[in-house]
């Protein structure tokens, strides 16, 4: 099969953020007009890959095969599995999302701004397709770029420290990665293609060196603990676009790095550091919930909530069983969808009260019902609410740990009295109550374009889980392909 | 069929959507009609399915497949059979009434809301659109023939309860109440996923049939990990589940508070049917349980705690919800212990019955409560059957079946329960046997105080001045007390007589129901567990029932919890100020609910908060940014900052480095031999 769908699905907003430059921000109206139809159009582009996806196949599909630096074999090459398609369509779905939420409140540079977010976009696309390493090397650090400068150019008044501290972490976990990458190279006899390095044979101690550089790498994205600090930071600070991708899309990113590198060229060392991830993702689970529950800053609040929820996503892969590792990929797709959506509902009360203070609110449902119905609905998803897609993940995972040792289980299953500890609590202190001051008593209740946005995400939340069965249909094949390449030693 | 089944719950979701979604359009009575039409249509063909099932058509079957996974194929689909059309019944008509009534309970719920606050408007319509939602919620919960689904139901109705309990969302108690309830709920439902988990794992399927089939299988394994007999950690986990949702000791502390919520739901979900939803599922699940005696006994100690301990809650609570709301925890100790004695059929008559006279006890309160105009404190009541004659009678029928008492429903099944427990032969039964008889006496008191104490005696609403407080404090413009109580208006009144008759004669289907074989196969007793069989050899009509019942101890202990009541309240009010005076601590132990709120809002909830702040100032903000991550920083800083020390541009210093350096590397090179 040969389409030139994945090209389009990253070239499309890569270079349509050219015109919005062009454009300029003084023409406001076009500007967002026409990054609203780049947004779209990048959309719509993605759609096909869904609908003429074979899921009964476990290998690559929509693969594009060009040489680019034939000196060191290394390939501009496109394909995506059951694995990684989903989430080329939800970056591109949350890209729309950011552009209209970026309508109105973005005033200064916003040409600049939405450029920014094209371009990411298609960046993470590329991500999410690449097979040859160096090209997923050069989209994986290239998209640090317009997120460093979307926090540091429209961020918060600590923004420059929380710029920085984003940058160097994840750009010192990434280097040890490239050091893999290019030993993996010399060790396969000069080729950078991913597949060819999950046919590998790798010695024991290599491997878990391997192993560790690129979980140093992917550690540091998803984010894990201990490595997980400058998450919360860079959150406050960024504008509410910028949260929402860095949650969404971002944080998936160190995810599927361990599906697509670590789990099945090193699969012995991912064995033998099980255990340690595990921890580590309990850890998450639990200290992070701990950590949630006290904080008194809404975006501090679901920063750490994304933590925690990414902890099932490191959990669900180490256990190695099918449902775990396809609860993970769920739970990232889901988390993609609810920590938007709350990252948004945060900045849609920033954006009129301009603060993120959960000490500042109190009975916001007396003068915004709408918006509160929404809100709570999303809280309710965070906390893992049946029929919501926060649910399916989760459980997925739970059943799996259970499957995998019960006090695994037991650990994470705790998430179901934290996670509706920290999010409601934080609900009930927000939304219910009476008015708590003058300022609450004038917010006005969501515009249409708001509604919208939230709208379609609710949407998105309940389809997924009323009927998460498409979602997981089209993982199988590939999840039992990852499967098969790590119960298979490599030594 | 299977078209017939989804209109069930699917009736009540379409009405809660249109409510929901389009009430202004719709307006009050638009919004009342459809949601009442929705539960109307799902009552009638609940009963449709009862004749079916009566025929001997039992259902299972998916709807759709929810999800694949792992070997494990997970759908919504529904199990038919007597246990779910039982609860079908039950849950749409005391669901049925309960709308009816509403329309008259919340017909000025505007009072209740501040002026200006936009959450007050389309409160009517929203509350029609939440109860509705609980009753697809619930139906999907008894319907479900998989543990997927009746985990959506679980959750369901506990969101729908959260909602609920917080409807009045500026009230700090109720916002206090209803996240108090989400999150103990929360924490029997960390124990049912568990279960639900460990099922999975070891029977490789989530459906029931298919793990029941398994269960002689699963009875001989035990958990790798843990080591534990596998049927025994299954059930005990699941268990967990329902002592969350039917507030069972010690998870029992969200249910007093949620009486923040509106009258018609605490009859409706914190009553008749959600609280009773952990029943159902373990005499659903009673395949499994009947393999762990561990298990059962377990069970029956906690139903008995709960059984006498909140009896005697009851008994100095002077709220008259909350009366009622500690004695359905009671009633709801007597279903667990019964599900304990194996008496599976036993607990869901109880249930059955209990749906019935709970609902006109609380209803009948809430009617009490808009009479005397949103005052809740029975001290400031007394005298009332004068003015509201029917509120009273059916609030007596209430009373007589929740003691206990001959004819009414609660006599047979409160009976059988006894009788029940003093058969069974687990460990705990014969502590569980004295906590019923105990609870018996107890509850004859408390049921009958509450009647003297608001219906009889002098008429203290008179005098009462007091300030605008607490619970259901409406700023109402008629004035406290500047009309006389008067009898609620018929969409009150109907739906307390039309619930007040089943609280009568439910209990006369007594030997059809659980001495008929009527629950068939929906019900499995191990053999070696004789309870019900031994009670069906002695059961001799329900004329025979009421005869023997009388010579026995249970009935005359309800009679002489009553007569104490009178004697308290009635014959010499002045006494029980006295009797609280002597009993010092005791009173205090009882007042304060044996401590159990301080307790959890000192330990559970301070300790979460501590060890959230510990970790988070200590951990991530000292040890991890502050030494890792900036510690990092420094310590580049620091190097740099050595270096620099020789960076001092100063062409002599360089040049003495050179020679010095020079004449180093020349000595070790001559000395290399």
């Amino acid at each position: 099969m040969n389409s030139q769908l994945l090209s389009l699905a990253i070239w499309v907003p890569i270079l349509g953020a050219v015109p919005v430059f062009w454009v300029g921000s003084e023409r406001r109206t076009l500007v967002r007009w026409l990054s609203l139809a780049v947004a779209v159009a990048g959309f719509l582009v993605t759609l096909p890959l869904y609908t003429g996806f074979d899921a009964t196949l476990s290998g690559m599909q929509f693969v594009e095969q060009a040489p680019w630096i034939t000196r060191f074999n290394v390939q501009y090459l496109l394909g995506v599995d059951g694995i990684s398609m989903p989430f080329i369509l939800l970056n591109s779905f949350i890209t729309v999302m950011v552009v209209l939420a970026g309508w109105e409140v973005i005033e200064d540079k916003q040409a600049q701004y939405m450029g920014a977010f094209l371009i990411m976009s298609g960046l993470m696309n590329g991500i999410f397709c690449a097979l040859d390493g160096v090209l997923f090397y050069v989209f994986f650090e290239a998209s640090l770029i317009p997120m460093y400068i979307i926090i540091g150019a429209w961020g918060g008044p600590n923004r420059v420290y929380a710029a920085f501290k984003f940058f160097l972490y994840t750009l010192l976990g990434s280097l040890l990665m490239l050091v893999a990458l290019i030993w993996l190279f010399l060790e396969s006899g000069g080729s950078f293609n991913i597949l060819d390095w999950h046919h590998l044979r790798i010695g024991m101690a290599p491997q878990i060196l391997i192993f560790i550089a690129f979980l140093v790498s992917f550690a540091v994205k998803v984010p894990m603990w201990p490595v997980h600090t400058w998450l919360p930071d860079a959150h406050v600070e960024a504008p509410t676009g910028g949260s929402v991708v860095l949650a969404a899309i971002a944080l998936k990113l160190g995810a599927y790095g361990f599906v697509r590198f670590s789990l099945p060229i090193v699969p012995d060392a991912s064995h033998y550091m099980a255990p340690f991830i595990i921890a580590l993702s309990l850890i998450a689970v639990i200290y992070i919930g701990f950590v949630a529950l006290v904080q008194t800053d809404m975006k501090k609040l679901i920063a750490y909530s994304s933590i925690s929820h990414m902890g099932f996503v490191t959990l669900g892969f180490f256990i190695f069983n099918q449902i775990g590792v396809e609860g993970a990929l769920v739970q990232m797709i889901s988390h993609g969808f609810v920590s938007a959506a709350m990252f948004l509902c945060v900045g849609v009360m920033y954006d009129r009260m301009h603060s993120r203070m959960i000490a500042d609110y109190g009975g916001v449902v007396n003068t915004m019902p709408k918006f509160a119905a929404l809100f709570v609905f999303f809280a309710m998803a965070n906390s893992g609410l049946p029929a919501t897609s926060g649910f399916v993940g989760e459980f997925m995972v739970i059943l799996g740990a259970i499957k995998f040792n019960f006090w695994v289980g037991f650990a994470s299953a705790t998430t179901l009295i934290l996670g509706a500890a920290y999010t409601l609590w934080m609900v009930k202190r927000v939304v219910f109550g009476a008015v708590a001051n003058a300022h609450v008593a004038e917010l006005k209740d969501i515009g249409g374009r708001e509604f919208l946005v939230l709208g379609l995400l609710a949407a998105s939340v309940l389809a997924m889980g009323l009927y998460p069965f498409p979602f997981t249909e089209v993982m199988h094949a590939s999840v039992d392909n990852l499967l098969k390449h790590v119960a298979a030693s490599k030594l | 069929m299977k078209n017939l089944y989804l209109l069930v719950p699917l009736a009540p979701l379409a009405g809660a959507i249109l409510a929901g979604f389009f009430g202004k359009i719709l307006g009050r009575t638009g919004s009342h009609t459809v949601t009442s039409i929705g539960v109307a249509i799902a009552f009638l063909l609940s009963v449709v399915i009862f004749q079916d099932i009566q025929a001997g058509h039992v259902f299972n079957g998916a709807v759709y497949t929810w999800m694949e996974s792992g070997g494990l194929k997970l759908e919504v689909g529904f199990l038919i059979d007597q246990l779910t059309v039982l609860m079908m019944m039950v849950v749409s008509f005391v669901s049925l009434m309960v709308h009816i009534y509403t329309i008259g309970y919340m017909a000025h719920d505007e009072d209740n809301w501040p002026a200006g606050s936009l959450a007050g408007t389309n409160s009517y319509q929203r509350f029609f659109s939440y109860i509705s939602l609980f009753t697809f919620s619930m139906l999907m919960l008894v319907m479900s023939n998989n543990f997927v689904q009746l985990f959506f139901g679980w959750e369901a109705v506990g969101l729908v309860s959260y909602l609920l309990i917080g409807f009045w969302s500026v009230r700090p108690t109720a916002i206090y109440a209803n996240l108090k309830a989400f999150l103990v709920n929360r924490v029997g439902d960390f124990g049912f996923l568990l279960g639900i988990g460990l099922i999975a794992a070891y029977a490789g399927s989530l459906d029931y049939a298919t793990v029941f089939a398994k269960r002689n299988e699963l009875a001989t394994l035990t958990e790798v990990v843990t080591g534990w007999p596998l049927i025994t950690a299954i059930c005990i986990c699941l268990f967990i589940g329902a002592m969350g949702k039917s507030a069972q000791f010690p998870l029992h502390v969200w249910l007093p508070d949620s009486m923040e919520g509106p009258t018609p739901i605490s009859a409706l979900i914190h009553a008749a049917t959600m609280v009773t939803a952990g029943i159902f599922m373990v005499s659903r699940m009673s395949p499994l349980f009947e393999l762990s005696d561990t298990a059962l006994s377990f069970v029956i100690v906690i139903g008995a705690i709960t059984c006498l301990f909140m009896a005697l809650i009851a008994i100095v609570q002077t709220d008259v919800k909350r009366v009622v709301a500690y004695s359905t925890l009671s009633q709801l100790g007597y279903m667990t212990m019964a599900l304990g004695a194996s008496a599976y059929s036993v607990a869901i008559f109880h249930l059955m019955t209990h749906a019935f006279f709970k609902a006109v006890l609380f209803l009948g309160a809430g009617s009490v409560i808009i009479a005397m105009h949103h005052e809740q404190d029975m001290r400031r009541m007394g005298g009332l059957r004068k003015y509201m004659p029917i509120t009273y009678a059916t609030m007596l029928i209430g009373a007589l079946a929740n003691a206990g008492l001959p004819p009414f429903a609660g006599f047979f099944s409160k009976d059988s329960i006894i009788e029940a427990v003093h058969l069974a032969q687990v460990p705990g039964a014969g502590f569980a046997y004295f906590c019923a008889l105990a609870a018996v006496f107890v509850g004859g008191l408390y049921s009958f105080r509450l009647i003297f104490f608001t219906f009889h005696g002098k008429e203290r609403f008179r005098e009462a001045t007091h300030d605008a407080h607490g619970h259901d404090a409406h700023h109402d413009d008629h004035g406290h007390h500047a009309a006389e109580p008067h009898e609620t208006p018929k969409v009150v009144t109907v739906p307390l007589i039309l619930l007040s008759i089943p609280a009568i004669v439910s209990g006369w289907l007594i030997g059809t129901i659980l001495y008929g074989n009527w629950f068939g196969d929906s019900i499995v007793i191990a053999t070696a567990h004789k309870g019900v069989a031994t009670m069906g050899h002695e059961f001799h009509g329900v004329v025979g029932m009421m005869l023997h019942g009388v010579t026995t101890l249970p009935f005359w202990l309800a009679i002489s919890g009553a007569a104490t009541a009178w004697f308290l309240y009635i014959k010499r009010p002045d006494l029980p100020a006295v009797i609280k005076q002597k009993s010092g601590v005791l009173a205090i132990i009882l007042e304060e609910k044996y401590g159990f709120d301080r307790f959890n809002d000192w330990f559970f909830a301070g300790g979460a908060r501590l060890i959230g702040r510990g970790l988070w100032q200590g951990g991530d903000q000292a040890v991890i940014d502050g030494v890792m991550v900036n510690g990092s920083a420094s310590a580049v800083g620091w190097i740099s900052g050595l270096v620099r020390l020789f960076q001092t541009g100063r062409i002599y210093q360089y040049a003495f480095s050179m020679i010095f350096g020079v004449f180093a590397l020349m000595t070790l090179w001559f000395n290399r031999a």
